[in-house]
């Protein structure tokens, strides 16, 4: 019977040996990880204790489940086989690593044929997991996904420490197989009932090699055997805490603490309230120990993937913004300023040090990197804090410093006058057709149409008001607009870091809205919507009015008349605020559905997977440095798909995607159209129910008044 | 370094639409919403700079009343150290000369190496900082677009010439200077820094305190006095569009193809 706890050499028993291996790197191990625990002790506070069963689902869903995986389909398939591998073999290498001291431990549980079963699994586990290093090899070196590609100014290339770590697995699992393999070969040879092998993995076909070994060379390869993978067992363990593999050990934490409300804004203080926030000293992310602990785990648990900057508008138009090395140079600089050995190191800025500030203002917060990560690292709370603490600086573009103050002296963007707010309510036609109640007190109506700064004073986007407003009377809805008292929602200033100047808008409009005793709100504009619903606190339900129009085509308040041009192909843009962060995709789909003669195409990128316009509020402001704007790519996707009508239920995608189209050369082969704007073309207005007399008066009389004008 | 800076506050030309009152002898001021002149805000980063990089004080102060406190505040969020306000009756009315006057006498209660003043307020004629350095016998520059300190109380400043081109003086300390919008990039100012310097007393001066004439400043002493404002008549071959935008851009259009320059 071969052991390597019994093996003798040199006085040295191998007991001694691998119990020796074991202690050391358990215990390197664990100083590795305690010294990396230091930053996170240091970091901020987070609350992420709460919800314990809500947390585990969503370890089951995303971790165990590997939900996010196969939205990637090759790498994520490899993925789910490694990891369900691993899984499996996780008790084989506790078992293997054991039996190094002491050549009879049997695993509790796994004794007989229940053992013998997990020998199986595991044989082919390891075969398999073996397989995936192998494919993942040749797809970094061969078929090189451009996802992992390294751009010159992150630094250098990251496929080397990919392979290094592939190829370990690897031998790990070789290892492994060559050690079941001789243990069996050498009771074959010794004419001992061998343990039957499954048919066709490693061990099987080592096994066979061996057979006709003699039976010292195959107690040595098998003590061989052993020693490699202790080795590179240990090796690993101790490695990983030093690059991308760490995600082993973090992930399952990382989604545990993962946020549960992503569309609620992280507070500038979770343990701070509002009121107190003045004796704050010091607002948001300026050094790395202003990010929260959950924050520094997240930066330990990026596996590297690339999914999120594949998915990032910003970085897919040439922004100096790639979320993915928002992670890998957050972490590189824990690592530095956090050795393993030596002392912190710490202190300084990160704006201007590994971050420049135009690659923090880059972002437009669609939340694509988010939606896509299947670790579930958080990206957008991290880019406010980093602006909360510039604004605290006063490191804002100048190009953003107007409306800043725009905002706060007149309450909007634009700097605009108050009194001229509900002016697209009162152009001479539509305030004849559609008055628009200005609400100031309780006056029992039950609506609010919360219209926000762009639409209010846009000239072009007052037309989706004017729908709005339109679409609600024609359903019989009972509402009315805060006009001159209402002030940009703020939800953009939050973005954009400036929190003190949202709170003061937030209060003003919650005031001026509980002031006027609705029950309900309603708003065409995704980003109002957004901040009313996640950023506002105590105000009545907010609904999006293409929520509001899909329940009324529904009940059969609006009917459709046919399109007047059969030709024309719809497409259908997912606003971000609407889409990924409200998770409403399939109202406005089905009013466009429900229009007779509408054909609907979807782009390659839709729902979940929406591309940005180019961003909203205080982002059509900023000047970013791109090659190229992200609206034109979005209508250049519209145009692969077929479509020559974009309809968006949003006024700033309706900003940046009409801009694009005349930037793309697009101009009378594309349109765009909000939602509402296209209902209100649509919708069939019937007379009420009048008597044949009636119409005849009607008739009669028109013919007379003509006769008179002539 | 101690660097004084006087600003003035402004209706913001972004933020309002100017018109005349109906007497037509000034704007209509009821629904202006006010801020700190852009040049005198460029001026206080430059003299933030400059203390950030050899050390000293900024203190910013400014001619006018209780409401004027808000710019002075504002400024102080944004990281001057002082903030000065000077108010009197008297003052009202005051030419050029007469506000010179006045930060004449205050320069003149205490010791600064350098006077910043903004190349020129958005309602005003850029006369304050020659006139003031006249009257304090300080040499003077005007349009400074960079400010280098150099050894020996000297500075290096430019301003822009014919071309983008720049010449380059040096001048000697403690002298004025009128800066450029342009000279860098002002810091953002937030509400919440100036929620942190609401509550920090701003020093007042009046003309007893400042020992001044009352007959050297305010309307009595002024020579200059604004008549009227006007809106230019129509000239001849001119013509104004009164539509909504859209019917202004294809009038625009038309009349400009009709002329034959678009083809």
């Amino acid at each position: 019977m071969l052991s390597v706890a019994q093996w003798t050499s040199w006085l040295v028993t191998g007991r001694s040996l691998f119990l020796l291996i074991h202690l050391l790197g358990v215990a390197l191990f664990s100083y590795i990880v305690a010294r990396r625990l230091v930053p996170l002790i240091r970091g901020e506070r987070d609350f992420r204790f709460d919800q314990p069963w809500v947390r585990l689902t969503r370890v089951l869903k995303y971790w165990l489940g590997q939900w996010k995986q196969p939205r990637y389909r090759a790498a994520g398939t490899l993925h789910i086989f490694i990891f369900a591998g691993f899984l499996v073999l996780a008790i084989r290498a506790f078992s293997v690593l054991i039996v190094g001291v002491s050549q009879n431990f049997v695993t509790p549980g796994l004794s007989g044929r229940a053992g013998h079963i997990y020998d199986i699994i595991t044989d082919y586990a390891a075969t398999i997991v073996f397989l995936c290093m192998v494919i993942a090899v040749v797809r970094r070196l061969v078929f090189k996904p451009a996802r992992y590609a390294v751009p010159a100014r992150y630094g250098k290339s990251h496929t080397a420490d990919a392979i290094f770590l592939l190829s370990l697995i690897a031998l790990l699992m070789l290892a492994d197989s060559l050690f079941a393999a001789a243990k069996v070969a050498a009771q074959a040879s010794q004419s001992q009932a061998t343990e039957a092998l499954a048919t066709f993995p490693l061990p099987w076909i080592l096994r066979d090699l061996l057979v006709s070994t003699p039976l010292p060379t195959v107690a040595r390869i098998y003590l061989g055997a052993y020693l490699v993978h202790e080795l590179t067992f240990y090796f690993l363990l101790c490695y990983r805490p030093f690059g991308i593999q760490f995600h082993v050990e973090t992930s399952l934490f990382n989604v545990y603490f993962a946020k549960l409300d992503r569309e609620i804004l992280k507070p500038v203080r979770w343990d701070v309230s509002d009121e107190h926030l003045d004796q704050v000293k010091s607002f948001g992310v300026k050094t790395f120990e202003d990010f929260t602990w959950k924050h520094m785990l997240d930066f330990y648990s990026c596996a590297d993937c690339g999914r999120c900057s594949d998915n990032c508008p910003a970085n897919a138009v040439g922004r100096p913004l790639s979320p993915r090395f928002i992670t890998v140079k957050a972490r590189d600089y824990s690592f530095q300023h956090y050795p393993v050995f030596g002392r912190a190191n710490n202190g300084r800025a990160l704006v201007g040090d590994i971050y420049s500030a135009d690659e923090i203002w880059s972002c437009t917060t669609c939340g694509a990197c988010e939606e896509e990560c299947p670790l579930l690292v958080e990206y957008i709370d991290k880019i406010v804090d980093l602006r909360r603490g510039m604004v605290d600086e006063g490191n804002v573009p100048q190009s953003l410093q107007k409306p800043l103050k725009a905002l706060e002296s007149r309450g909007n963007p634009y700097g605009k006058l108050e009194k001229k707010r509900a002016e697209w309510a009162n152009t001479k036609d539509f305030q004849q057709t559609c008055p628009v109640r200005i609400l100031d007190h309780p006056n029992g109506t039950e609506a609010l149409y919360f219209v926000d700064s762009i639409t209010s004073y846009d000239d072009r986007i007052q037309s989706i008001g004017r729908a709005t407003a339109k679409i609600l009377s024609h359903i019989g809805e009972n509402f009315g607009i805060l006009g001159t008292t209402e002030r940009d929602s703020g939800h953009e200033v939050r973005r954009f870091g400036e929190e003190t100047l949202f709170m003061a808008l937030r209060d003003h409009n919650v005031e001026a809205i509980k002031g006027c005793g609705v029950h309900r709100i309603v708003t065409a504009d995704p980003h109002a919507y957004n901040a009313l619903k996640h950023d506002y606190k105590d105000v009545p339900p907010v609904e999006h009015i293409s929520e509001v129009i899909a329940r009324a085509v529904e009940a059969g308040k609006i009917k459709f008349r046919p399109v007047d041009n059969a030709t024309d192909v719809y497409t259908y843009h997912d606003p971000c605020y609407l889409g990924r962060h409200n998770q409403i995709y399939d109202d406005p789909r089905d009013v466009l559905d429900a229009i007779p003669g509408l054909t609907r195409v979807e782009m390659s990128r839709s729902r979940d997977r929406s591309f940005c316009c180019g961003g909203g509020g205080l982002m059509l402001f900023y000047e970013p440095k791109e090659d190229q704007r992200m609206g034109v790519k979005r209508v250049q996707m519209a145009a692969e798909a077929g479509a020559n009508v974009i309809v968006t239920a949003c006024p700033f995608c309706m900003v940046n995607i009409e801009d694009a189209i005349k930037v793309a050369g697009l101009e009378g082969k594309m349109t765009a159209i909000d939602l509402t704007e296209l209902v209100d073309r649509q919708m069939a207005r019937e007379c009420p129910n009048w008597g044949e007399e009636q119409v005849y008066e009607i008739k009669e009389c028109v013919t007379v008044s003509s006769h008179i004008l002539k | 370094m101690e660097i004084l800076v006087c600003v003035r506050r402004v209706p913001d030309t972004s933020e309002n639409e100017i018109e005349l009152n109906s007497a037509g002898n000034d704007i209509e001021r009821d629904e202006l919403v006010y801020s700190i002149n852009e040049a005198d805000n460029y001026a206080v980063e430059e003299a933030l700079q400059i203390v950030a990089k050899i050390g000293g004080n900024v203190t910013v102060v400014t001619v006018g009343g209780e409401d004027d406190e808000e710019v002075l505040r504002r400024e102080m969020a944004m990281g001057a150290h002082h903030g000065v306000l000077i108010t009197d009756e008297a003052f009202s009315g005051s030419d050029g000369r007469g506000i010179a006057t006045i930060l004449k006498a205050f320069v003149q209660q205490d010791h600064y190496d350098l006077i910043l003043t903004g190349v020129q307020a958005e309602d005003g004629g850029a006369q304050i900082g020659g006139m003031l350095a006249a009257l304090l016998d300080y040499p003077f520059a005007s349009l400074v677009n960079s400010i280098e300190v150099l050894e020996g109380r000297k500075l290096k400043i430019s301003r822009e010439i014919e071309g983008g081109n720049k010449e380059w003086s040096e001048i000697d300390l403690p002298c004025v200077l009128s800066i450029q919008t342009g000279i860098n990039e002002p810091r953002y100012v937030g509400m919440r820094g100036i929620r942190q310097v609401a509550s920090v007393l701003i020093p007042t001066f009046s003309a007893s305190q400042l020992g001044l004439d009352e007959n050297t400043v305010g309307l009595s002493a002024a020579k200059v006095t604004r008549l009227d404002y006007f809106i230019p008549s129509l000239g001849k071959g001119a013509e104004i569009l009164h539509g909504n935008r859209k019917e202004n851009i294809d009038k625009v259009l038309e009349l400009v193809a009709a002329k034959g320059g678009l083809k």
